[in-house]
This record gives structure tokens, C-alpha cells and sequence, in this order.
């Protein structure tokens, strides 16, 4: 089953979308159904936003004012910074039309007339593929002044990131947008209520409009038949680590992980054993090889193990791993990217990665196991945004689940993995 | 107003044509404010005071503020660095693949350290966080551009020579 990556050659250019029905679902859309169906059906759906949060994407657009003297934004975020995600350029690449679609159908149901799409600075390729897709689908009438010759009308314009994983967070990247440091903002008011330049707007994930398009032709109980019904539809998954073949592969919700990583991954390297995987992005509290071995990849299936399903960025460890060394590279990068607004952001993610790297460095004493998890729990839920919680939530969950990786570092000198450092080799 | 005094010119008459468009996408023209920094970026390789405050005067935009946000986005470089910028991803997924090794290939081989440049101003190398490229770790960007993707030893050598040869 595929929604978005579909196994059509050059579904990328336009004449080829369009030959595929491409299109044909906005024409039916601005012809026979009211904004306020699309907002119904979507809803209906089930659909969960695929940016990491999973919140109800149908929920989030009826928080828009439907009636309003103030301009309308929806904003597409690309920013796609999460440490194993690699997703949203598949879609760029492969389907960028299904993007654009889906998109146009989103601004019909909430009266918008402006979309931008934020694609991470560092995605210049598929920056470029994108504009020409835009420009394309622009010639084509489209996008732009009365669509299909209809009373709608809207502009997608893509604006450029520069390196900051904070800018995708909803409110951050809104301040990007409006030309300042990507600083979140305090919620309430939440973006439907004052969001671009105070102004009602609605930001939703590159893959979640993707799917748009066809829940709109199918129906929302199509959808709701694929995958977990509490979670329906289908994952990019995108596999990485020491598995044989990682990329980025479209399943259903609730496939299993070892489904993913036998059937469509090639199996690990070498045969290894599984020791840690990551299952959504390292945001996103790992999985033990217990739990690996039965877990079911869709929102409330891995919640129940304390975890969740994030971006879909699926990172296989194996058994030659030092887990240690891993959380302090996490813990480096929630560090580097912390805006510094909020103290226990700004501090507390210091603390962590440099209580690990002493760790690390053989300084490590067994209370700074009680101290990484103390250090945590002070900075979940005490910040202005997510990325505390997303600093906070590996190094707790890790340190619960793998204490004895610590303990062999904190008890010896050394630490003798079966074979030294293979895991950091050079081909 | 930003006292502009080298009174440098930035931008081609094309160039300030584009600027024009790319305003007119926002209700507010600060909002050009990234797409325009990345203009100066792309031209000059880094963006100078005097070139902020050239950027401030044409977007209406106080200098400090302008400072600020080249400061806080890491891809725009308020120095200038080497012809070709290597973007090597150390984060967890190429980490677990060699990308801490193969950083440490290439700063030994060059005699680099993180952020520095080599002495004949050709090579910058950093260290870099998720560049979402993960299924072929390990991997570097070059100048915020493109991607070098699954990268041995082998590899980053021939690259390294076709790059400096292409940058003398």
C-alpha cells in the first residue's frame, strides 16, 4: 500500500502526475465540495500529523477562525532537522506534485491564501526540485490568481532555514519566517489564534499534506482501513544504522519493527544482534532487543513501552555499540541546537552531555546515574518548548534501560566491547 | 542609517530586481531578511558587517538585529572561510557508521581541527549535526550544497583532490 511513494516512474514531473490523476481530486474539490467538507473528511480520518507529535491534523484546522478580517498562513514545515529523519526529501524528490495538491487542498478547506513551505538551509537540492515542481504546477494555473478557474486563489512560496533544528518547532519557525532568531514562542496564544505577524496560521508536516490528496479522493473510511485505525495510514519509515539496506520505506502503521528490518531492510550487517533501536527519531525514548523483537510500529503501541513513534527515524544499533558514547553525541546535539531562552534548556542540556562525556572519559561516579536522571526530570516540562523534553526523554529512558552499559563504565577503566571500536571503523 | 560608510554595493540590478519579488511574498519585508542574507552568503561566501549593514539599509532593518540572526543560524558565516567548506555529519546515525572517523581522517589529513582552515585558505572543515542523509552514512555536504554520500577512506581522498583541483 502506498500513499505518497508511489512505484511510478518520474511521478515528479508534472505531465506524469497529472497523467496518474494527479490533480483531478483539487479540480473535483473546488468543484463539488465546500472548505468545510475537506476540513470534515480529513478529520474523520483519523489522520495524525507525521512531524513527530502525531496530534490530529482534521483537530488542528478547525482551531482556525473560520471567520476573520486577519489573513489566513498555513505554513509546511520542512524543516526535517530530527536526528535519523530523512523522509521529507523522498517526498520532494519522488512526489513533490502530491506535496503541492495536498497543500492547495489544505488552504481551500481553511480559507488560506498564502502557504510556505521551510525547507532546512541544508536541503539545497531538493530545494530546487521542489521550486521547479511550484513553478510547474504555477504554469499550469494550478497555483496562483483563481485556480482552475474557480474563486480560489493562493501563493506557495518555499523560505529557505540556515541551519537551526529549533526552526521546527511550530512557533520557532514562524519567527524564522518573520525574519528573526528562531526563538519559540510562549503558548497560549497558540498559532491558530496569533501565529505569522499575529495572524490566525496552521503548520503541518510535508508528509501529513502529502497524504491530503488521497484521503480526499478515497475517503476518510479508506484511510481508516489501512494500518492501526487509532493511527491509520501509511509511515515513510526511514531506516538507518546497521541494518544492510537502510532508505526510506513506505508501511503501514502497526508493521512490526522486525518486519521492517528482515523483510525490507536486509537483516543486519553480518547477522549482528540487535542491542538498541531508536524508533522515531532521537527524540524519542530507545527500544531495548526485547522490545525490538515485538514491538509494532504505529503511536499507541510504543507509547505503552514509553516511547513514541516521533518522525519515524528508525536507528539500528547493534551488539558492537557503546551506547554511552551514543547518548553523548544526542546530548551534544540538543545542546549545540538549544535556542538559550529557558534556563533549564539552555543549562540543563550542558549538564547532560558533560556528565556523559566525563562518563565517558572513565570520570564517571555511579551517582551521576541518579544525577543524569535528577537533571532530566528538572528539565522536562519546565521549558518553553519541546526541545527540552526531547534532551531530556533519551538520556532518562536510556539510562533506565541500559543502566548496565553505565555501570561497566563507571565500575572499570575501560570498557571491552567484543571487538574494540569496530562500530567506529572506516570502510 | 546603519551608517553604511564604505558605501558598498551588494547587489547586481538583477539581483535587487530579484530582492524586490522575493519582498512582495511576505506582508512584511524583514521577512526577506533570510533570503536575502542567503543572496550575500552565496555570492561572497560570508556575510560582513559592512554587508549587514548594507543588507539593514536596503530591508529597512537595524544592524543589530541583522547581527543576531546571522549569529543564531549556524549555515551563515560572519567570518570568512575556505573556498570549499567541508560539512562532515558526526551525529548518531552516521557516528554509528564511521562519521566520527572519517571527520578525524580528514582533519588529520588536512592538519585541521574542527572550524579551522587550512593555511593556504583552501579547505574549512566542521563538524556537523544531522544533515537528514542518514541511509548513506557516513557522509558530508560542500558549501551547503551537495551531498558526498556512503564515503570510505578511498573515496574522500579522490574527492578531496577533484575539489582543490577545481578551486585553485
Amino acid at each position: 500500500m502506498k500513499i505518497i511513494l508511489k512505484d511510478i516512474p518520474d511521478l515528479q514531473k508534472l505531465d506524469i502526475y497529472e497523467s496518474n490523476g494527479g490533480y483531478s481530486t483539487l479540480k473535483k474539490a473546488l468543484k463539488d465540495m465546500s472548505p468545510d467538507d475537506i476540513i470534515n473528511e480529513v478529520k474523520a480520518s483519523n489522520l495524525r500529523g507525521r512531524g513527530g507529535a502525531c496530534f490530529p491534523t482534521g483537530l488542528k484546522w478547525t482551531f482556525m477562525p473560520k471567520v476573520t478580517e486577519k489573513p489566513k498562513y498555513l505554513c509546511c514545515n520542512g524543516d526535517e532537522s530530527e536526528p535519523g529523519s530523512f523522509k521529507d526529501r523522498e517526498i520532494f524528490k519522488k512526489n513533490p506534485h502530491q506535496f503541492i495538491e495536498g497543500t492547495l487542498l489544505s488552504c481551500y478547506a481553511m480559507g488560506i491564501k498564502t502557504a510556505y513551505v521551510y525547507i532546512r538551509g541544508e536541503y539545497y537540492k531538493w530545494i530546487n526540485l521542489l521550486q521547479k515542481a511550484i513553478d510547474d504546477a504555477y504554469k499550469k494555473g494550478y497555483i496562483g490568481k483563481n485556480i482552475l478557474g474557480t474563486n480560489f486563489s493562493t501563493d506557495i512560496y518555499i523560505h529557505r532555514g540556515a541551519g537551526a533544528y529549533i526552526c521546527g518547532e511550530e512557533s520557532a519557525l514562524m519567527n524564522s519566517i518573520e525574519g528573526k532568531r528562531g526563538y519559540p514562542r510562549v503558548k497560549p496564544p497558540f498559532p491558530a489564534t496569533y501565529g505569522l505577524w499575529g495572524n490566525p496560521t496552521t503548520i503541518n508536516n510535508i508528509e501529513t499534506l502529502a497524504n491530503i490528496p488521497e484521503i480526499i479522493k478515497n475517503g476518510h473510511e479508506w484511510f481508516l482501513k489501512i494500518g492501526e485505525p487509532k493511527h491509520p495510514g501509511t509511515l515513510l519509515f526511514g531506516v538507518s544504522g546497521h541494518i544492510n539496506k537502510p532508505g526510506v520505506y513506505e508501511l503501514e502503521t502497526g508493521t512490526p519493527l522486525m518486519t521492517i528490518i528482515n523483510d525490507y531492510c536486509g537483516g543486519m550487517i553480518d547477522g549482528k544482534e540487535i542491542k538498541m533501536v531508536i524508533p522515531g527519531g532521537s527524540s524519542m525514548p530507545p527500544l531495548t532487543k526485547e522490545e525490538a523483537l515485538t514491538i509494532k510500529m504505529d503511536d499507541a503501541s510504543l507509547k505503552a513501552i514509553g516511547s513514541a513513534i516521533g518522525t519515524a527515524g528508525v536507528i539500528v544499533m547493534n551488539e558492537d555499540t557503546d551506547i554511552v558514547k551514543v547518548l553523548e553525541r544526542i546530548s551534544q546535539f540538543y545542546y549545540h541546537e538549544s535556542c538559550g531562552q529557558c534556563t533549564p534548556c539552555r543549562e540543563g542540556t550542558g549538564w547532560l552531555m558533560r556528565i556523559l562525556k566525563r562518563i565517558n572519559n572513565g570520570e564517571g561516579r555511579i551517582e551521576d546515574l541518579d544525577l543524569l536522571t535528577d537533571v532530566s526530570q528538572n528539565i522536562e516540562g519546565n521549558t518553553i518548548c519541546a526541545l527540552g523534553d526531547a534532551a531530556a526523554w533519551p538520556v532518562k529512558w536510556t539510562v533506565k534501560k541500559f543502566r548496565d552499559e553505565f555501570e561497566k563504565k563507571i565500575k572499570k577503566e575501560s570498557v571491552s566491547l567484543p571487538v574494540k571500536n569496530k562500530v567506529h571503523s572506516l570502510r | 542609517m546603519n551608517n553604511n560608510e564604505n558605501n558598498i554595493i551588494l547587489f547586481s540590478n538583477d539581483e535587487l530586481k530579484n530582492i524586490e519579488d522575493i519582498k512582495s511574498h511576505y506582508p512584511d519585508s524583514k521577512s526577506a531578511l533570510l533570503p536575502v542574507l542567503w543572496i550575500v552568503q552565496e555570492k561572497y561566501g560570508w556575510i560582513s558587517e559592512d554587508s549587514m549593514k548594507c543588507v539593514g539599509d536596503l530591508l529597512d532593518i537595524p544592524y543589530e538585529h541583522i547581527l543576531g540572526v546571522v549569529t543564531f543560524y549556524t549555515m551563515f558565516n560572519s567570518k570568512p572561510i575556505g573556498k570549499v567548506h567541508l560539512q562532515i555529519c558526526t551525529n548518531v546515525s552516521c557516528m554509528i557508521k564511521g562519521g566520527r572517523e572519517l571527520f578525524n581522517y580528514v582533519s588529520d589529513k588536512l592538519g585541521v581541527k574542527n572550524k579551522e582552515t587550512t593555511s593556504d585558505g583552501m579547505f574549512t572543515i566542521e563538524e556537523m549535526e544531522c544533515l537528514g542523509s542518514c541511509e548513506s552514512a557516513p557522509m558530508m555536504q560542500v558549501n551547503n550544497k551537495e551531498f558526498y554520500e556512503n564515503l570510505t577512506k578511498e573515496k574522500i581522498d579522490k574527492l578531496l583532490e577533484e575539489l582543490h583541483k577545481k578551486n585553485i
